[in-house]
């Protein structure tokens, strides 16, 4: 929770800076952010293959948990189709914003990049929101839903800022489970963006 | 990315503390950045509101059928065991 306001305050911060134009306008060009983005594919990268300990984890799950990402990103796909009449974007590119799966800085960053400024707020502004329902209700989910519901509710965030709230409401016992989601979802997120926006 | 992966990989017995906080820090800049772009972007300021509506609405139906799909498969999960 500290994180994200720590976050939003940084993406404020930018904000008030161009609407009053302290600062020069020529700095908000889309170069210094595609290296800058470069640099943090690499280390998201480097932070996934650094650690072969959790992969080695996943043997002891429950042989269809393991579809649970995949019932993560078909769940979300379906509820943002439902709803995608409603809006002038396309449904590819309310797609790319559901396929953050909470994970805004990054989807943030790149549908910025592919589609723009106004995209990109919405995906930054979506997927954090996203985070914040399943850190309030977990609990209800968890009595509604079942236990893997938070699980799948926090997507990308399962192996680190939801990741306390999940163990605490689904149980012990979930955690590899929660570790294996964020994991697999993290993974998914560049790519089932740069797609979505791609078509 | 996938250089990336490679990387850590190679480098995995190492340890490297700074890792985390340089995936923060790009993350502020780039946030940062993003503000910036938003800001100087008046088209986009003035439609703020109507876009974080958009933003929740989907937040909203994205995290429902996640939540139900998962239903789903616990359900399926539950009547296997039994």
């Amino acid at each position: 929770m500290k994180g994200s306001l720590i976050i939003l305050s940084f993406f404020a911060t930018g904000l008030l800076l161009g609407v009053f134009r302290w600062i020069p306008i020529s700095w908000a060009n889309a170069d210094v952010s595609f290296y800058v983005l470069c640099a943090l594919m690499f280390s998201v990268g480097f932070s996934i293959g650094h650690q072969p300990d959790t992969i080695k984890q996943f043997r002891k799950i429950h042989s269809r948990v393991l579809f649970l990402p995949l019932t993560t990103i078909v769940g979300t796909f379906a509820g943002v189709l439902v709803v995608s009449v409603f809006f002038k974007h396309s449904t590819a590119e309310l797609l790319a914003v559901g396929s953050g799966f909470g994970y805004y800085s990054l989807s943030s960053v790149l549908i910025t990049q592919c589609k723009g400024a106004e995209l990109g707020t919405i995906a930054l502004l979506s997927n954090i929101m996203r985070e914040i329902l399943t850190l309030l209700f977990a609990p209800l989910m968890v009595r509604y839903f079942g236990n893997l519901s938070p699980i799948a509710a926090g997507g990308a965030t399962t192996m680190d800022t939801t990741f306390p709230i999940i163990v605490r409401t689904a149980g012990k016992e979930f955690s590899i489970v929660s570790i294996y989601n964020g994991f697999v979802l993290d993974f998914c997120v560049p790519f089932l963006v740069t797609l979505f926006c791609s078509i | 990315m996938f250089v990336g992966i490679v990387a850590g990989y190679l480098f995995r017995s190492r340890k490297i503390p700074f890792q985390n906080g340089l995936i923060l820090t790009l993350i502020w800049v780039l946030l940062f950045l993003l503000g910036l772009e938003v800001g100087v972007n008046d088209n986009v300021v003035r439609k703020f509101a109507s876009l974080g509506l958009e933003a929740a609405v989907i937040a909203v139906t994205a995290t429902l059928g996640s939540v139900f799909a998962a239903k789903l498969l616990w359900r399926s999960i539950k009547n296997h065991e039994k």
